[in-house]
């Protein structure tokens, strides 16, 4: 029986960990994400579960003591966001690369400078070539489902890969909205107890964690590294036709709205996706052949997928709710882009830079952007390839 | 430990198995073992080993030379990586996936690379949080690993190839850390100094109330690096000796807060003694540079005076 609630992004995804209630917890605070390891202590406080919580003194220790938990048998996981991930990034590559299925909740944050707590991607996308799935939610509901399918699918034995669960700061972890909540036994049954093959504390069968690895082997480590990740996409369709028996809900690679017959199609990632439904609901209206993608698995990169998504429609917004400071587009923009090239699906493609630092995002940006699509397609206009919306002028 | 025998613990096994590919007559190898001869046998143990020299050399991939689990994580966050291990002990044990009956033991060792500096923070984390752990520094005091580079574990005037001695430079400029003080200060169940002596008695004696000392402990053991420190390298032991007897490098322990001298010289010996021996302090013999020696001579008389007074005091 689902349990009906309302709750923020933070308070859902903390409410998962204390279904789960993982063997060892190490956090640092940092906002937005404060609240999770709050919370998941004041349920430790209260008994409501026993999860072993490392009060670590930063972020670089707190994704480091996840290793050693990890290494030596425990299931484990942190949360974090912007800098804190930033400063993890050394680790971040070291979690992966020693195939350590732990989980983090990323809660999205812009970087620095300037100092800002408001949402972007900056931070998950600053990580995306660390060598962890990412999966992103739209709202709260997602961020709760995301994190309950989070350890099914790292601790897959084709995979073995960490994952990061990532939502949109402040707009999805701090507001509340209605969701519904699966019962204990059900969570506990589905991710099921962690059983490694091999770590530190099996008595009597010893191992090393870390090598220094030469020339002759480290090649072959990190092909090893990159099949794991390809593995992942199958094992992460699987775990979420798993989880839509317990649950009603489905999920893929990405989800698709209005997109079937669609002319104009948006592609982003995160909570801004509702803002595009509700203008692509409203465009339909005016019979305006529009739709919207909403990708939700970035690593591993859905590339061949979105391609043939893509196949049918005249021209794609590629939104970027990050800048990488390439000179050429955003990441989801270079990534895309070269995905339709190499399926050989050629279409306009137009690369929009939006919401950076918490900057608002609303319906009528969406309106005009699709109005830029259409004149490009249909009266030949030149498009920036690669622009901003939203600046002040 | 009054039954102390050197060939008894000699005959223990190995925990570190040869063939590994660290420096002949290298120091922290020398500690390594030296340290380890104190688990109990039965106990298990998880190593932790920040990345430095002992790493690179003692586990290549797929070698690895270490009898017990093994963790190298990364540079700076040994303290971190170790705490984590610990912890996991904990849930697992209490969540019954580990025997009752099985206990483990967990040592990291880092260089003073590692330890003083890159992963001080982490160090000072891992110590505050009380986790059961021990750390083990192996002080060669400079990053012997990168090639022979100045630390805050170095002392003062040596030459290094960041501190090079030159027409305008004496060798590094300012005076070591005192980390085995800094880390007392955390308020942890022990902390304690100690080196090379002809017995190992105090190595071992200490390594063995680290590792059997319930809480955080921190072993701070002199480790000389016959390259970088630039001496013959089967003189080590006189080296330790001649560190122990000129106060510079002096043994004692502080245990739950209360400091105590483990050695005291007959007759302190003057720092020449030691600098002589050593490469890196040859500049400090020539003509005109009494002063820096006795500079020198005068900052150990002090550290020496300071840590009889607290040893005196009691705390």
């Amino acid at each position: 029986m689902a349990i009906k609630d309302r709750m923020s992004g933070n308070e859902a995804v903390s409410y998962a960990i204390r279904q789960i209630n993982p063997d060892v917890m190490p956090a640092f605070p940092i906002t937005p994400s404060t609240e999770i390891p709050q919370m998941v202590s004041t349920y430790i406080a209260n008994g409501e579960m026993d999860t072993e919580f490392i009060p670590v003194e930063s972020e670089h220790s707190s994704m480091s003591a996840a290793i050693g938990a990890q290494a030596a048998g425990a299931r484990s996981l942190t949360a974090t966001s912007s800098a804190g991930l930033a400063l993890m990034w050394e680790e971040l590559l070291l979690a992966a690369s020693n195939r350590m299925p732990l989980a983090m909740a990323l809660v999205n944050r812009t970087l620095s400078g300037p100092i800002n707590i408001n949402c972007d991607h900056s931070d998950g996308m600053g990580a995306r070539d660390t060598g962890w799935i990412q999966i992103y939610a739209e709202n709260n509901q997602e961020a709760y489902d995301n994190f309950i399918q989070a350890y099914p699918i790292a601790e897959h034995e084709n995979v073995h890969l960490p994952i990061m669960i990532c939502q949109d700061g402040f707009i999805t972890s701090h507001a509340v909205e209605n969701i519904k909540l699966l019962e204990d036994h059900v969570v506990k049954e589905f991710v099921g107890e962690y059983r490694p093959e091999e770590y530190l504390l099996n008595p009597g069968k010893p191992i090393a964690v870390g090598p220094y690895s030469v020339t002759n082997y480290a090649m072959e480590a990190k092909k090893n590294q990159e099949i794991a990740l390809e593995n992942s996409k199958a094992v992460i369709l699987e775990v979420a036709k798993r989880f839509e028996r317990i649950s009603g809900r489905s999920y893929g690679l990405f989800e698709e709205y209005k997109t079937e017959d669609a002319d104009y199609i948006m592609l982003l990632i995160g909570s801004a996706a509702g803002t595009a439904k509700q203008a692509v609901h409203n465009m339909r209206k005016e019979g305006k052949k529009v739709g919207v993608i909403k990708l939700r698995v970035f690593r591993p990169f859905p590339a061949k997928e979105l391609a043939e998504a893509l196949r049918n429609c005249k021209a794609v917004a590629i939104m970027d709710r990050c800048e990488s400071y390439n000179g050429n587009g955003g990441p989801l923009g270079s990534e895309v882009t070269a995905g339709l090239f190499r399926h050989k699906v050629s279409i306009e493609a137009v690369n929009y830079i939006y919401g950076l630092a918490g900057r608002d995002f609303t319906v009528e940006d969406v309106y005009d952007i699709f109005e830029e699509l259409s004149d490009a397609v249909e009266n030949g206009k030149e498009v920036e390839q690669y622009q901003y919306v939203g600046l002040r002028k | 430990m009054g039954n102390y025998s050197l060939k008894e613990v000699m005959n223990k096994p190995e925990r570190l198995a040869p063939g590994h590919r660290m420096c002949a007559g290298c120091g922290a190898t020398i500690a390594v073992r030296a340290v380890l001869r104190a688990l109990h046998e039965g106990d298990r143990a998880v190593i932790g080993n920040a990345t430095g020299c002992l790493e690179v050399s003692s586990y290549m991939y797929p070698y690895t030379a270490w009898e017990d689990s093994y963790i190298h994580n990364a540079f700076e966050n040994a303290g971190a990586t170790l705490s984590g291990v610990e912890t996991a002990y904990k849930a697992l044990k209490k969540r019954g996936r580990l025997p009752q009956d099985e206990t483990y033991k967990f040592i990291t060792f880092g260089g003073d690379g590692g330890t003083y500096d890159i992963g001080f923070q982490s160090l000072s984390g891992a110590m505050e949080r009380g986790h059961d752990m021990v750390y083990v520094c192996y002080d060669n005091g400079a990053y012997m690993n990168t090639g022979i580079q100045r630390s805050s574990a170095t002392p003062m005037y040596a030459d290094t190839t960041t501190t090079p001695v030159g027409k305008k430079s004496d060798g590094k400029m300012q005076n070591r850390k005192d980390l085995a003080s800094i880390i007392a200060d955390h308020d942890v169940a022990y902390v304690a100094q100690t080196t090379f002596t002809s017995d190992f008695k105090d190595l071992h004696t200490k390594a063995e109330k680290a590792i059997y000392t319930e809480g955080a402990c921190f072993l701070n053991i002199m480790a000389p690096c016959p390259r970088g420190w630039r001496y013959d390298t089967p003189e080590i032991m006189k080296i330790c000796k001649l560190a122990v007897e000129t106060c510079y490098w002096p043994l004692f322990e502080v245990d739950h807060g209360k400091w105590t001298l483990s050695y005291e010289p007959k007759k302190k010996l003057p720092i020449e003694d030691f600098l002589k021996e050593q490469g890196r302090f040859k500049h400090l013999f020539k003509p005109g540079n009494e002063g820096l020696i006795a500079q020198f001579q005068a900052e150990v008389d002090r550290r020496w005076e300071d840590l009889q007074y607290k040893c005196a005091r009691g705390n």
